[in-house]
C-alpha cells in the first residue's frame, strides 16, 4: 500500500545530505501517512490525509482552530489511544513499519516519538526527577546525572537550573518549564519530537528561545510542530502542511482536511491553492 | 470651555455615580443569617463539650490513669474503666486500616484509571455512592450473617476480627469515593506527560498520579477512620460485649479471635444505667473517645503535609 505518492505530498524528498553528512540517506521519510481518517465516536475529525515527513527537518502543521492539526499530531505517537472514543483508519508508517499494527506496543512507540504539549506540564517533582523519569522507566542503567545534565544542556536550560536541580519544577517560569519539558523529552533519546503549539502559552522572548532551540535540535531529531502562529511556521519550519476544516452544516461538525503540503518557502510565497493563500495572507482563519 | 463650565464637572458626576446605594440592607441581613447559622452550630458543639467536660474531668482528677486501665463493668463505678474499650477500638482500627485502605484505594484506581466508560461501570460507580449512604445498622446485619455466622471458622464468631471486618466494609465506600475524587483531581496533563515519555499506565499511576492524589486519599481515609471509631450500632449487632469481659493472658494475634468491646459501646452501655455514678464515667469515656478521634485526624494531617512538601 505505497499510496503516499497521491496528490498532497510534493517536494518531500528534498536533499538534506549536503547539510547533514551523518544523516540517514536523504529522502527516507520518517512517517508516511496514507488515507488517514480519525473518528471521535461517530464524528470524523480528519479525513483523507496523506503526507510524508522527512528526517531531520522541522515540519509545521498549520491551520485554523478545529482543523485537526493536533489530532493529526497525536496520531504519530498513538496519543489518541488515550481517548477512548477515538478511532484511526488508514495507515501511518514509521520508518516503513505500520504504527497501528495490532502487535505494536504504544509504550514503545512513545519512547521513540516524544511529545511536548501545548501547556507546559512538568511533573510536580524536582527538576532532576522530571528529566530522570523517562530514562528510568526505559530501563536506563548508566549515570542518570549525566543524562540530566546533557538533556538540560541541549534544551538550553542547564545554566539557569544547574544549582537548583533538587528544587520543584513548579517554581520555574512558564518558558523554563516548557524547555524543561523539551529536556524531559530529549532525555529518552527519541527519534522524533512532536510539539503541540509549544509556545502558545509563552511570551515572545520565551517563544524566541524555544524557536532557536528547535533549530539546534533538528540536527539530531526530526521535529513535527503544530502551530497556529503562521509567522512561527515561516520562521522555523522546512516543510509546512496547511489544514483546514470542512464544515458539515447538517451535523454542525468540522472535519479537517490537508489542503497543501510543500516547502515552507513555497507555501508562504507562492502557494498553489487559493485557500492556502487566503490563510497565509491573513484573509481567512 | 464656556459650555463645560456651566454644567456640573465630569469628575463630580462620575464620583456621584460611583458612590452607589447607601446601605445594602438585604445583603446585611443575609450575612447576619449566615453568621447566626454558624454560631448556632458552634454553640451546640460548645455546650456538648462543656457538659461532657464538667461531668467527666472529675473522674480523671479522682482516678487518673487508673480509669484508663480499668475494666468494663456495670456494677462497680469505683473500679469501672475504659481500658478494654480503648484496646478494643484500637484493634478494630487496625482491621479497618488494613482492609479498607488498600482495597478501597485499589478499587478507586481501577475505576478511575483503568475502567472504560461503559454503562456497567457507571452503574457500579453510582451504586458505590449509594452504599455510602446505607445506614450502618444494615452493615451490622450484613456482618452478623457473613463474618459472624458464615465465616465463623475463620473469625471465631463474635470476635474483634468479625467486628473489624464489618467496620471495614462499612467505610469502604467512603474510602473508594474520596480516593476516586482525589484521583480525578489530578490533571490529565500529568498523565499525558508520563505517557509522552514512554511510561506504561502503571508507571504513570505509581510515579505521578498516586503521589499527586495522596493528600486527598489520606484525608478521605482519615475521615472514614474517624467514622469507624465512633460507630456503635453495627458493633452491637456483631457482638461487641456490653457487660463484663474476661481477660486472660493472651497474645496480640490471639486477641483478634476473642470477644471484645469498643469505646462507643462502653459509652452506650453506661448511658443506659440508672446508677448516677456512671454518668460521670460516661462523660469521661466520651472525652477519651474524642481524644482518640482527634489524634487520628492529627496523624493524617501530619502525613498529608509531609507528602505535599515533597513536591
Amino acid at each position: 500500500m505505497e499510496t503516499v505518492t497521491t496528490d498532497s505530498p510534493r517536494n518531500v524528498h528534498i536533499d538534506m545530505g549536503a547539510r547533514k553528512p551523518n544523516a540517514r540517506p536523504s529522502g527516507e521519510p520518517v512517517f508516511e501517512v496514507a488515507d488517514l481518517a480519525v473518528y471521535y465516536g461517530p464524528f470524523r475529525a480528519i479525513r483523507d490525509v496523506s503526507m510524508s515527513i522527512a528526517q531531520h527537518q522541522i515540519t509545521a502543521l498549520i491551520g485554523p482552530s478545529g482543523c485537526g492539526k493536533t489530532t493529526m499530531l497525536r496520531c504519530f505517537n498513538r496519543m489518541n489511544d488515550l481517548i477512548e472514543i477515538a478511532r484511526v483508519e488508514g495507515s501511518v508508517r514509521y520508518h516503513g513499519a505500520d504504527l497501528y499494527d495490532k502487535r505494536v506496543d504504544p509504550v514503545e512507540v512513545r519512547r521513540r516519538i516524544g511529545m511536548v504539549f501545548q501547556k507546559p506540564n512538568p511533573f510536580p517533582k524536582s527538576i532532576y526527577d522530571n528529566i530522570a523519569f523517562g530514562p528510568k522507566v526505559a530501563g536506563f542503567k548508566g549515570n542518570l546525572d549525566d543524562v540530566v545534565e546533557e538533556s538540560l544542556q541541549k534544551a538550553a536550560l542547564w545554566d539557569e537550573v544547574r544549582n537548583r536541580l533538587k528544587e520543584s519544577a513548579m517554581g520555574l517560569s512558564g518558558g523554563q518549564q516548557q524547555r524543561l519539558c523539551i529536556a524531559r523529552c530529549i532525555a529518552v533519546r527519541p527519534d522524533v519530537i512532536l510539539m503541540d503549539e509549544p509556545c502558545s502559552a509563552l511570551d515572545p522572548i520565551a517563544t524566541g528561545r524555544i524557536e532557536d532551540l528547535m533549530q539546534n535540535l533538528k540536527d539530531e531529531f526530526t521535529i513535527v510542530v503544530v502551530t497556529h502562529n503562521m509567522q512561527q511556521a515561516a520562521r522555523v519550519s522546512d516543510m509546512t502542511a496547511f489544514f483546514t476544516a470542512e464544515v458539515n452544516e447538517e451535523q454542525d461538525r468540522r472535519t479537517g482536511v490537508l489542503v497543501e503540503y510543500d516547502k515552507t518557502e513555497q507555501m508562504f510565497t507562492n502557494p498553489s491553492d487559493e485557500r492556502t493563500e487566503n490563510y497565509v495572507t491573513g484573509r481567512f482563519g | 470651555m464656556a459650555i463645560a463650565a456651566k454644567g456640573p464637572r465630569t469628575s463630580d458626576v462620575v464620583a456621584q455615580q460611583l458612590r452607589g446605594r447607601s446601605t445594602d440592607v438585604k445583603g446585611i441581613i443575609f450575612q447576619a443569617a449566615l453568621l447566626f447559622a454558624l454560631l448556632l452550630s458552634l454553640l451546640i458543639l460548645l455546650v456538648l463539650i462543656a457538659d461532657v467536660a464538667r461531668g467527666g474531668l472529675g473522674v480523671f482528677q479522682e482516678r487518673g490513669g487508673e480509669f484508663l486501665r480499668g475494666r468494663l463493668t456495670v456494677v462497680s463505678p469505683t473500679t469501672a474503666g475504659v481500658g478494654q474499650g480503648i484496646v478494643g477500638s484500637l484493634l478494630l482500627l487496625i482491621f479497618v486500616v488494613l482492609m479498607a485502605f488498600p482495597v478501597g484505594v485499589a478499587a478507586a484506581i481501577y475505576l478511575e484509571e483503568y475502567a472504560s466508560d461503559t454503562r456497567f461501570n457507571r452503574f457500579i460507580d453510582v451504586n458505590i455512592r449509594n452504599l455510602a449512604g446505607v445506614p450502618s445498622i444494615v452493615y451490622g446485619l450484613l456482618g452478623l450473617v457473613i463474618f459472624v455466622q458464615v465465616l465463623a471458622p475463620l473469625t471465631g464468631g463474635k470476635t474483634v476480627m468479625a467486628g473489624g471486618l464489618t467496620l471495614a466494609i462499612l467505610v469502604l465506600p467512603i474510602v473508594i469515593i474520596t480516593s476516586m475524587e482525589a484521583l480525578r483531581a489530578v490533571p490529565d496533563s500529568i498523565r499525558e506527560a508520563g505517557f509522552g515519555v514512554g511510561a506504561t499506565r502503571w508507571e504513570v499511576i505509581r510515579s505521578h498520579v498516586l503521589p499527586a492524589a495522596a493528600p486527598g486519599i489520606l484525608t478521605g481515609t482519615v475521615l472514614s477512620i474517624s467514622r469507624a471509631i465512633g460507630e456503635t450500632a453495627p458493633l452491637l449487632v456483631v457482638g461487641a460485649t456490653t457487660g463484663l469481659l474476661a481477660t486472660g493472658g493472651r497474645g496480640f494475634f490471639e486477641s483478634f479471635r476473642e470477644g471484645y468491646t469498643a469505646l462507643p459501646v462502653v459509652v452506650f452501655r453506661w448511658t443506659s444505667l440508672p446508677n448516677e455514678d456512671f454518668r460521670a464515667l460516661t462523660s469521661a469515656a466520651i472525652i477519651v473517645l474524642l481524644i482518640m478521634t482527634l489524634s487520628a485526624n492529627a496523624i493524617a494531617i501530619i502525613l498529608r503535609n509531609r507528602y505535599e512538601r515533597k513536591w
